[in-house]
């Protein structure tokens, strides 16, 4: 079974036939039942999947342009896998969270979902290509909807943030772009198929400046510190479901990006750069924490929180240690759950009280108990509380990167400290104290919102205490990938008995 | 005696003792997403759940007595958390199933009082939730057979207790006091982490039955490294100093969560973390075991000197909690011996401490809520119950001659003397400060002038709170003589933390003990010189430096606040200011510079962006349509 295509199929199919419904609300229905049909086929495909199997599965690979080797290829491994199944499982809930989303402005409803739909086809493009110019297509095509997004449905800023999303994205594309030609070029074998082009490059010059392209289009698009100035308008301006795939899915294209490539395709020079990445992790992970923590608006303060995050997932990477790159691809999946969880909350709040600003609410927790319940689960989500699903990543990313570089590692940890006062004086000013006047009348989550939030925070508990069945999938790909830099794996100090 | 090896599963009650916690949290989880619908019944639910995780503990306890002392030392595999890292699992021995009768004995009491407690509040439910949720986390913290599952329920207490220190969260006092309790016990937590980084690297296993066989290869310099690092969360979730100022700040929870998270159970969880540890971080000597004896004697002396100068009660109890783990935190710094007085200490302490917190909140409760204590006075005759309850709880605690802090705290006296005298001897002057604070709380509270309002009408609490109190005291009374004389708490615990065979008994009349219950009476008879003779002023005397430096919690807040919290103040500004006008001012102006002017980007950003979009994507389109068409053909 093509299950990829048949995937993105459904998606393409069914943002056309959103598009074409005059009725607004039959097309947010058959959005979401599209979007269901979506989950439910990766939940089928996902099943199939043999994790100790081959490393791609469901590959398909056609040719498309014979002349240039470029082809029409897809798979997955387990790290493509979780985060299609992420795309999946996300795109669904943002729906539902969006219901009323797209009828302030005068804009079409109807396209906005369509739109949701156009970028669920291109997410799932993006982590199956294992053609990289096919990836690179989806990499730049993705911004067009997200652009669009940003730019018609959202906030007063809309116009400004779109723009510089669009402006570093394609900033970033571009140098990626010149560094795919390259590769191909100077790698000789006629093709842009990933599999074939690992190890094809020898010369560790060459791999520096093709590892700088790739690498500095993934930084931007995670993005890491310094080149994260973007998303925190971008995703204040978005809609709360847009700010959601932005910073939960499309951001992780980036990490995904270096795991993924920058590692396997270019590893002498991922070894050489290695210092520096984890530098720029570290920054970020506590420059972004204490950015979040003095942020007076809601949304920008969950951005800011994820470029700390976005530290953490890039530090695992590069960490090159099975616990650290196993933790940073389930860090990828987690987040997006978590990340989503606060930004749809939060998005209901502002819906409610229409100020994104922190100081106009306070004694929330009185009026809306439910809602500042799910608030805080995700926030405590958001804060790695151990029983949730970011403590576990965040403790193998941390946990392996203590295995190699220990100095970097403790000072990442202070991002756990930073972590409870970003969430926690949040949460206080907004929810607890004396009940504002201005929220005094606020109703709780209603059914629909209750439906958004309910698998989110079931994700985030349940992936707290049983995260080995994701565990088992990522595992072997990492091993793969890491066999593929040809890392050692850091020894304990007193080795295990029998050994 | 070597520490017992590790036995798999042997079945029975024990095989199922992983329903200790999951009861609890069963309750926690119908309780909260149950809603207003469990409004009714949800206190009998938490009730319930807590007395039937008890009744697990108790017949875990009675089959593990049927086993030879050697082999007291069960694992119970759960499942796989997190593959070659951690899995979840349960090591049954006698230390950890002390604790969990300790928590789920004395956490049932508190469980029950709490019905009449929270009678009035509109959320009990809620209150009973978090109360469940908490049992549920600290046993996981003392059953856990690896670092990584404890770690999962000690950040589940510090949940617990944010969640129950911000009960009424709608006070801003009580939000920000359980922010604050999260905060500082994060830094607390991260020592705990790092400690387990390096356990992993160096052993590479976080389980105890891997590590401490082991712990004898590693470097000096290593083992150090984790000891002061585990001893750095112990500070934190014992509230010891650096890391003390929480504590007092908890009492904004309702009462009976001071009762039995920040006094009786959760406190001591540090205190657990050394002992467990013990035998292969904290041996008794070495530098980590050094600084644990200072840290506990620097606390119980800055928790006693506090508790003097307190007025609200369950202030001067909270600074009394600190000093008390204070001296259990020393005896886990002496080694083997000194471990098994400090649980000793532990477990007379969470009743004698359980006791005299729900004896404040009875108080409270006929009161009106009332926490001074220059407004109470004269209670005795009006509320009998708490006063005889807890006036044995005081007996207890300071020490008086055959009751359970007279044995439990004089070991630990008489162990640190023969390990330093200069410990032993501000060990002995924390008792007698002990007999003063401790005094002057009775004093003030249940003796002399009645000084409260007319609106007040002191009352006693119905029989649910009373029994409760009754037990307790029971406890406070006997408990310390049972653990204590013929060795008992010893012999049962000998195997788990590693005694040596020859025990050193235990003397009921010492020359220390006489000199310590010398400065006990001195520190009573001069709380009766001011507080019992003289007339209580309702307002407080100014006093002074020192008293002053006392009621200001040793300054404890202040120094956090010019060292940490005004610099990350300025710091989080300045970081703002930057990332808005450096990062991103320095980007717009690149970003300017190559589309030419400034104007042009303001042009972009306006109108033109929209077709300029769209022209890509058109674009991209149809190259991506030719290119397939081309491919194709």
């Amino acid at each position: 079974m093509p299950w990829l295509s048949i995937l993105m199929g459904v998606s393409v199919l069914g943002a056309l036939g959103v598009a074409f419904v005059k009725d607004d609300r039959l097309a947010k229905q058959a959005t979401l039942a599209v979007s269901l049909v979506v989950l439910a086929l990766t939940v089928v495909m996902t099943v199939q999947f043999s994790p100790n199997g081959d490393r791609f599965q469901f590959v398909e690979t056609y040719d498309w342009i014979p002349a240039f080797g470029v082809h029409y290829g897809v798979a997955v491994d387990g790290v493509a896998l979780v985060l299609i199944l992420l795309s999946a499982v996300l795109v669904p809930i943002v729906v539902l969270a969006s219901w009323h989303d797209a009828e302030a402005g005068k804009r079409s409803v109807r396209t906005y979902f369509s739109l949701l739909l156009v970028l669920e086809a291109m997410m799932i493009g993006v982590f199956a290509a294992t053609d990289i110019f096919l990836f690179y297509v989806f990499f730049e095509a993705m911004l067009i909807p997200m652009y669009f997004m940003i730019g018609s449905y959202g906030g007063a800023q809309r116009s400004y943030a779109a723009v510089k999303f669009l402006l570093y994205s394609l900033f970033g594309g571009l140098l990626m772009l010149v560094a795919v030609i390259a590769l191909y070029v100077i790698a000789g074998k006629g093709t842009f198929m990933f599999p074939e082009l690992i190890g094809a490059i020898k010369d560790p010059t060459t791999q520096k400046w093709l590892f700088l392209g790739f690498f500095i289009a993934f930084a931007i698009k995670a993005p890491l510190w310094p080149f994260h100035t973007w998303l925190p308008d971008a995703a204040a301006q978005a809609p709360a479901g847009a700010a959601v795939l932005l910073v939960g899915v499309l951001d992780k294209v980036g990490t995904y990006g270096m795991l993924r490539f920058c590692l396997e395709l270019f590893p002498e020079a991922s070894k050489w750069a290695t210092p520096v990445v984890i530098a720029l992790s570290v920054i970020g992970i506590v420059y972004g924490a204490i950015v979040a923590i003095g942020q007076t608006d809601i949304k920008r303060l969950i951005a800011y929180t994820s470029i700390s995050h976005f530290g953490f997932i890039a530090m695992g990477v590069f960490a090159m240690t099975s616990n650290g790159a196993s933790g940073a691809t389930l860090y990828m999946v987690n987040h997006g759950f978590s990340t989503g969880a606060l930004f749809l909350i939060a998005g209901f709040l502002i819906y409610r009280r229409g100020s994104h600003f922190i100081e106009d609410y306070g004694g929330v927790q009185k009026v809306a108990p439910v809602l500042a319940g799910a608030f805080l689960v995700a926030g405590l989500s958001g804060l790695s509380l151990p029983g949730l699903n970011s403590f576990v990543s965040e403790f193998m990313v941390l946990l392996g990167t203590y295995e190699r570089y220990a100095v970097p590692a403790v000072i990442a940890a202070t991002g756990v400290v930073l972590a409870a006062l970003y969430i926690l004086w949040m949460y206080q000013r907004t929810m607890n104290g004396p009940t504002a006047e201005s929220v005094r009348s606020m109703p709780d989550l209603n059914i629909r919102e209750r439906w958004v939030v309910a698998p989110l925070l079931v994700l985030i508990i349940v992936l707290g205490l049983f995260p080995k069945p994701l565990l088992d999938v990522i595992n072997p790909s990492v091993k793969e990938t890491l066999t593929n830099v040809s890392v050692t794996h850091p020894a304990p100090a007193v080795a295990k008995e029998g050994q | 005696m070597e520490p017992a090896e590790i036995l798999s599963n042997p079945g029975g009650v024990i095989g199922v003792s992983w329903l200790m916690i999951a009861l609890p949290l069963l309750g926690a989880a119908v309780l909260l997403l149950g809603g207003r619908r469990t409004d009714k019944w949800g206190h009998f639910l938490g009730v319930l759940m807590a007395l039937a995780s008890f009744v697990v503990a108790a017949l875990v306890f009675f089959q593990m007595l049927g086993f030879a002392p050697a082999e007291r030392r069960v694992s119970v595999p759960l499942y796989a958390f997190i593959p070659g890292v951690a899995d979840l699992g349960l090591l049954i021995d006698p230390l950890s199933i002390s604790f969990a009768l300790l928590i789920t004995g004395v956490g049932s009491l508190i469980h029950i009082y709490s019905i009449g407690y929270m009678s009035h509040d509109t959320d009990r439910r809620r209150f009973f939730a978090y109360l469940n949720l908490f049992v549920a986390a600290m046993l996981l913290l003392v059953l856990a057979d690896n670092y990584v599952a404890l770690f999962i329920g000690w950040e589940g207490v510090g949940l617990a207790s944010y969640l129950l220190i911000g009960f009424w969260q709608f006070k801003p006092s009580a939000a920000t006091a359980a922010k604050k309790a999260f905060v500082v016990n994060r830094v607390g937590d991260f020592g705990l982490l790092i400690a387990i980084f390096i356990v992993f690297t160096t052993f590479g296993s976080v389980a105890f039955g891997e590590v401490f066989p082991k712990a004898g290869e590693a470097s000096q310099g290593t083992l150090t490294a984790i000891g002061l690092l585990l001893l750095l969360g112990a500070c934190g979730k014992s509230a010891q100093l650096p890391l003390q100022s929480w504590l007092l700040d908890a009492m904004e929870g309702p009462t009976p969560v001071s009762a039995l998270i920040h006094a009786a159970t959760m406190v001591t969880a540090g205190v657990y973390l050394v002992v467990r540890s013990g035998a292969a971080f904290f041996p008794g000597d070495g530098t980590a075991s050094l600084v644990v004896t200072i840290v506990g004697v620097a606390t119980l002396l800055a928790g006693a000197i506090i508790g003097t100068a307190k007025d609200d009660i369950k202030k001067a109890l909270a600074g009394s909690t600190m000093s008390q783990i204070g001296y259990m935190m020393l005896a886990a710094g002496l080694g083997p011996v000194g471990y098994a007085f400090a649980i000793a200490h532990l477990i007379t302490h969470g009743f004698f401490k359980a006791n005299l917190f729900l004896g404040a909140g009875s108080v409270m409760h006929g009161m009106n809520d009332q926490v001074d204590m220059r407004r109470y006075g004269g209670l005795r005759t009006l509320m009998p119950v708490t006063f005889i309850t807890f006036l044995v709880g005081y007996l207890a605690i300071i020490g008086f001659p055959l009751l359970s802090g007279y044995f439990t705290k004089d070991g630990i006296i008489e162990t640190a003397m023969e390990h330093n005298a200069i410990l032993g001897w501000l060990a002995v002057a924390g008792a007698g400060i002990t007999g003063f604070y401790m005094s002057r709380v009775v004093f003030m509270t249940f003796f002399g002038e009645r000084r409260w309002d007319k609106d007040v009408h002191p009352h006693e609490s119905p029989a649910v709170m009373t029994w409760p109190l009754i037990v307790l005291a029971a406890g406070s009374a006997v408990l310390g003589a049972y653990l204590v004389l013929s060795n008992r708490l010893m012999v049962f615990l000998g195997p788990a933390v590693g005694l040596p065979e020859e025990l050193p008994a235990f003397h009921v009349v010492s020359p220390v003990g006489l000199a310590t219950l010398a400065l006990v009476a001195a520190g009573a008879g001069y709380a009766w010189l001011k507080y019992g003779r003289q007339e209580v002023p309702v307002v407080a005397p100014r006093g002074s430096f020192l008293t002053t430096f006392a009621r200001r919690d040793l300054y404890g807040d202040a120094l956090n606040e010019a060292l940490f919290m005004r610099p990350g103040q300025w710091l989080t500004r300045l970081a703002v200011w930057f990332d808005n006008r450096g990062v991103d001012g320095l980007v717009n102006g690149l970003a300017a510079t190559i589309g030419g002017t400034s104007g042009r980007l303001r042009r972009i950003q306006t109108g033109y962006v929209r077709s300029y979009a769209l022209s890509i994507f058109v674009g991209a389109a149809i190259l991506a349509g030719a290119w397939f068409v081309v491919g194709t053909l």
